[in-house]
């Protein structure tokens, strides 16, 4: 193994104004300016963003697959928190 | 949770066509073919800036040289997003490139033939990464997410390549005859490398129906190679020029193109290693990685220096 092996680095990019930074993908470099550098020219050579973030990837922390099913499953039975639970008269418009 | 019932979930999702994601578990099969798979298509894209970047300096154009470093700069970034998927799985990219360099893991074939003259960059464009796309748009439906996502992103690039491919050989072929010539000589030197890109036939091909099971692969080599031949035997008649194969017909009946044998010979030689620039890509790759190697380490010692520097400014 080389010595001068790069971190791993997570990158998000916003498309643009008003939507949300998205996982684009990751990279190695050797400290975050290069990481937004490379970001730049391996993920938006297309206009693809107008804004980066990059995040050291042993910084993430992730739920667990395995455990998916008790962390998601109370949400399973609660259908009245979406608004197809309640019928309504019919004569009730734009609600 | 028992490894039966891992088993169970990991065939069950690939049969409802819900992606697998890195933390998922994974038969142990899958995940090595997919990284074989991955690297390996990686590797060719990092390869594969080889034979055309010998031709960046002499592009007949500015607006040609232009174009040619995009797409050798592409290629470059297709190269990452591959390892990067590819590290997913549990493999770093020291030990990908390690392989390379060592001889263990494999690249496209096709990128062992020289491009002796413009025309080539053309005959690249057209059948090469039009045998690549061909190849590449069903792996956007791969059952593994990181790598279905890379080649959304790849494939959405690579129809340039293929364009403007073909724009240069259109160009020769209504140039002069010299030009001409040109670009049927290419074509006549890239055609059969280009379809033997799909791989061996499918009963030669022993990986190919695990691989359709898990839905890495969703079509078989000789149904791609039959696509595409039938793709190019047409466009091939816009170009005013031939394709090398003195059986090339129309088949009312199959309502495709009839083709002529393959030299699987030729290919298991260049595939051993004994192509026309086995040696020289592998020699120009380690002796690009060597000499990165100081700015590698410069780079990991200047963000050491900035981190001390400003951990100090804090204290």
């Amino acid at each position: 193994m080389p010595q001068h092996e790069w971190p791993l680095w997570e990158v998000f990019i916003r498309s643009k104004n008003g939507l949300d930074h998205k996982h684009a993908g990751s990279l190695h470099a050797a400290d975050a300016q290069m990481a937004i550098e490379h970001a730049r020219d391996v993920y938006t050579r297309r206009m693809e963003g107008i804004s980066i973030w990059v995040v050291e990837s042993k910084y993430i922390h992730a739920s667990n697959p395995e455990e998916a099913s008790s962390l998601y499953d109370p949400a399973n039975d609660k259908p009245y928190r979406h608004p197809t639970f309640y019928d309504l008269p019919e004569e009730v418009k734009n609600m | 949770m028992q490894a039966f019932d891992e088993g169970k979930i990991f065939l069950d999702k690939i049969s409802r066509e819900i992606k697998i994601e890195p933390q998922d578990w994974m038969p142990e099969q899958y995940r090595k073919t997919l990284i074989r798979q991955m690297s390996q298509h990686a590797h060719s894209e990092i390869v594969g800036m080889l034979p055309e970047g010998n031709w960046i300096t002499r592009a007949p154009s500015l607006k040609r040289k232009a174009i040619l470093i995009a797409k050798v700069q592409d290629e470059a970034g297709h190269g990452l997003y591959l390892y990067s998927a590819a590290e997913t799985l549990n493999i770093t990219r020291e030990e990908m490139i390690g392989q390379l360099h060592a001889g263990k893991a494999k690249y496209s074939s096709i990128f062992n033939y020289p491009t002796l003259t413009w025309a080539d960059i053309g005959a690249i464009g057209w059948l090469v990464d039009g045998a690549a796309i061909m190849n590449q748009v069903p792996l956007c439906r791969c059952s593994y997410g990181p790598y279905a996502r890379a080649m959304i992103r790849i494939c959405k690039e690579e129809s340039f390549h293929q364009r403007q491919g073909f724009d240069i050989l259109f160009t020769l072929s209504n140039g002069t005859g010299a030009q001409k010539k040109m670009a049927q000589d290419a074509i006549n030197r890239w055609w059969w490398p280009s379809i033997m890109m799909f791989g061996p036939n499918d009963d030669a091909s022993p990986h190919t129906k695990q691989s359709m099971d898990w839905k890495i692969k969703r079509f078989t080599n000789d149904e791609l190679r039959q696509k595409f031949i039938d793709v190019c035997a047409e466009q091939v008649k816009v170009l005013r020029l031939t394709l090398p194969d003195e059986k090339l017909k129309w088949n009312d009946e199959r309502k495709h193109y009839d083709f002529g044998d393959i030299d699987w010979e030729e290919f298991r030689n260049v595939v051993n290693g004994n192509g026309p620039c086995n040696k020289e890509r592998m020699d120009a790759r380690i002796r690009a990685h060597k000499e990165g190697e100081w700015v590698r380490e410069a780079a990991a010692a200047h963000a050491e220096k900035i981190k001390l520097r400003q951990q100090k400014a804090v204290a």
